[in-house]
């Protein structure tokens, strides 16, 4: 019988590592600018939920502040890309 | 018991974010990308974040947890439809399978807004429509 502790670090950590190495080749390989924008969001967003999981397996609820300054980050960025990415093709 | 409950969402979301991590790397086009991309790992993120909040016996942890949820289900659509308007600006090609585009010609290039002109708009979407059914 396995605990949660142990199911928290031999699976659901590594297929959230896999989940962003797997973006990351998005992000490298994307044709265009907008495939990159939306790849650096996922990754923020997954890195929240990494962030999440590591609060429960170490048992310190600081952590999730940051989280909430990832979405904050991720929000504001990807808005900003959009609209300068907009601006950009007018001139 | 809360174990096994734990356990499932935290399956869960690491599966559904996972998903989405696939889709942006498998589709063929930057909309679908950004169609599977957004929901799936919202979807995700949000199920990790309950996981969190029933894990530790605290008010301001569940708090917290909700404030990040509702933050991210109200923005993430947000951000996706700026980020799709201004790849659709840009000219960001389209599948070659695609079966409809209901905007094209629709938008003015120059000042960015949707052209107002009725009799031209709902003859378009009318013949949009016939040819969405035909092809169905």
């Amino acid at each position: 019988m396995i605990t949660l502790e142990t199911y928290f670090d031999y699976v659901i950590l590594p297929i959230l590592a896999i989940s962003v190495m797997l973006v990351f080749i998005r992000l490298f390989k994307g044709p265009s600018v907008v495939d990159r924008v939306i790849a650096l969001d996922l990754i923020i967003t997954i890195g929240i939920g990494i962030i999440t999981v590591y609060s429960i397996r170490s048992n310190q609820k600081v952590l999730l502040d940051v989280a909430i300054i990832l979405a904050l980050i991720a929000f504001l960025g990807t808005v900003a890309f959009a609209y300068y990415i907009e601006k950009q093709k007018d001139d | 018991m809360i174990k096994i409950i734990l356990a499932l969402l935290s399956t869960g979301g690491a599966l559904s974010i996972l998903f989405a991590s696939i889709g942006i790397l498998r589709m063929p086009d930057f909309y679908l990308r950004l169609s599977v991309t957004v929901k799936a790992s919202t979807l995700g993120v949000g199920l990790l974040l309950i996981c969190a909040a029933i894990m530790f016996p605290d008010v301001s942890v569940t708090t917290k947890a909700i404030a990040i949820i509702f933050f991210l289900i109200i923005t993430a659509p947000i951000a996706a439809h700026m980020i799709g308007r201004a790849a659709y600006f840009t000219g960001t090609p389209l599948w070659k399978g695609t079966v409809v585009d209901e905007l094209a010609g629709m938008y003015n290039k120059e000042t960015h807004e949707l052209e107002n002109h009725p009799d031209e708009g709902t003859d378009e979407r009318g013949n949009i429509a016939e040819t969405s059914k035909e092809t169905k």
